[in-house]
């Protein structure tokens, strides 16, 4: 008898129990998985040899190249946080603090969460189809046979690009994205512009910057921790491919607004 | 020298590999024939540590390397040479780089040095001038041929090749064949090759076995196997269709 008929032969209880194991185990295989990717990942990153160029590669494909989508959605979300909380300031006679309210929205909560998910769409589910395509065309194993490793390769450069890259669009969403504000409370809606940047310097601190830097920080290994491992262990075919890139993106979204949420709570 | 014993591979419910014996004589071209699907890539990537089997052994020079560590299993691949079956060229980078890569991360060789053997190993697979070209530019079998090259660039003991004229014409698959043998007789490599173009592969093979159904039914020089007298070796040969049940 076949292993699936033995199954098959199994009491319906038996099997219930059997089949929710094995599920169970799965999931504990995959997680262990998933971790030991990252610490892999992690380890190779600091002992050499270090990939420099391939880093420089990385941060040029995930930084450089996100600067334009970067700039426009941080400037769209500004003029619009601009327009909306002048609007329900203006209700209690507190438009004075627009340029506050933007500022730390931007900083602690939007710049962050937001230009992880553009870049996660831009450059996450290139990375994930990238590797997963050099799966699929042994282009890893070539590399594995060719006595290199190819994490050190094509795992560990945009892990530290991510690091590197993400705090830094993360900035440059803000400022922009202030300005956005500014163009809307002080240009368009006449509010005065020592006004909007003067209150902001008085409520905004550096322990707000901080959040938003450890936030973006961390998305930044979540989204390259994510797609990476996606790719490097994508399905066959074309099919496999398209399915990762979706799954990267889809898990790499929903763990940012769970780790954000997490932070939000625990930081100060 | 490269002896399999025993090895045995299942990928679920399916075996593939059945208790498979061999052995691979130091700077002998081997070609290893069998119907698709019969478990000749699975063994290639076995003998070259890609997968691991559920049992038996792989011994290279004596060493058994189906338990080794990675660095130590880096060792062993640092002798071999592999052409894949599509290549598996780096799409991001130009020939000339794919073949030089091998030589920049293994090597200390300069700049200036490596050009020079990645130039003399182009035109040796008759592709001088082709180096800057992106290996999406060029026709199946002259990323073959790159393949070829970048294997055997750090002129390896021991090279794989996984159906290396695939999907090529006829007049290619003589030209690859060829180059595989004047590469040898140049280089003297142990050569073991996975290939099913029935007769042309007899022509380069100093030893054939036949791989079926997980095991190795039947090797020896390429007229032995001509002449064998087991009938899914001769069935494989003259390409005959397996005989239909009676009453279809």
């Amino acid at each position: 008898m076949t292993d699936r008929g033995a199954a098959l032969a199994q009491p319906l209880p038996v099997r219930l129990v059997g089949g929710l194991g094995a599920l169970v185990l799965d999931v504990v295989q995959s997680l262990g998985r998933f971790g030991r990717f990252l610490v892999q990942a992690l380890t190779y990153a600091v002992v050499p040899p270090i990939k420099v160029g391939r880093i420089a590669e990385r941060i040029h494909f995930i930084g450089f190249r996100s600067l334009t989508i970067v700039v426009l959605t941080g400037g769209f979300t500004g003029m619009v946080l601009g327009l909306q909380i002048f609007l329900v300031l203006s209700r209690f006679g507190s438009e004075a603090f627009l340029g506050p309210a933007v500022a730390l929205s931007l900083i602690r909560e939007l710049g962050p969460v937001l230009c992880a998910l553009i870049v996660t769409g831009r450059a996450g589910s290139a990375l994930t189809a990238e590797l997963g395509i050099m799966k699929i065309s042994e282009q890893i194993d070539a590399l594995t046979v060719m006595a290199l490793n190819p994490r050190r390769y094509l795992i560990v450069p945009p892990i530290i690009a991510g690091i590197i890259t993400f705090p830094l669009l993360t900035g440059l969403f803000d400022v922009v994205g202030i300005f956005g504000g500014y163009l809307v409370g002080v240009e368009l809606l006449g509010m005065s512009e020592g006004t909007y940047f003067g209150e902001m310097q008085t409520f905004v601190d550096m322990s707000d910057v901080m959040t938003g830097f450890w936030k973006s920080l961390s998305f930044g290994i979540i989204v390259t921790w994510v797609c990476t491992y996606k790719g490097y262990y994508c399905g066959h075919g074309a099919e496999g491919v398209a399915r990762a890139t979706t799954q990267a993106v889809v898990l790499s979204s929903v763990l940012i607004l769970v780790w954000d949420y997490f932070l939000g709570s625990v930081l100060p | 020298m490269i002896r399999v014993t025993g090895l045995r591979r299942a990928f679920g419910a399916q075996e593939v590999l059945r208790g498979l014996d061999l052995e691979v004589a130091s700077g002998e071209i081997l070609v290893i024939i069998g119907r698709s699907g019969g478990g000749k890539s699975v063994l290639l990537k076995h003998l070259v540590g890609l997968l691991r089997p559920d049992a038996g052994g792989i011994f290279v020079d004596g060493t058994e390397i189906t338990r080794l560590g990675r660095s130590a299993l880096d060792r062993i691949r640092e002798r071999y040479g592999v052409v894949f079956q599509g290549g598996a060229l780096f799409d991001s980078m130009s020939v000339f780089d794919n073949v030089a890569f091998p030589l920049r991360e293994k090597t200390r060789l300069r700049a200036a040095d490596i050009r020079q053997k990645v130039d003399e190993k182009l035109a040796q697979v008759g592709l001088e001038g082709m180096g800057g070209k992106n290996p999406a530019e060029i026709s199946g079998g002259m990323r073959k041929r790159v393949a070829i090259a970048r294997a055997l660039v750090t002129e390896p003991e021991v090279v794989f090749f996984d159906e290396p004229t695939t999907g090529l014409d006829p007049i290619l698959v003589n030209t690859i064949h060829h180059l595989i043998v004047e590469l040898h007789r140049k280089f003297r490599f142990t050569a073991l090759v996975v290939s099913h173009e029935i007769p042309e592969i007899f022509r380069i093979a100093d030893r054939v076995a036949m791989l079926h159904d997980g095991i190795i039914v039947d090797s020896g020089t390429p007229e032995g196997i001509q002449g064998s007298t087991n009938p899914i070796v001769q069935q494989f040969i003259r390409g005959e269709i397996e005989s239909v049940p009676a009453g279809r």
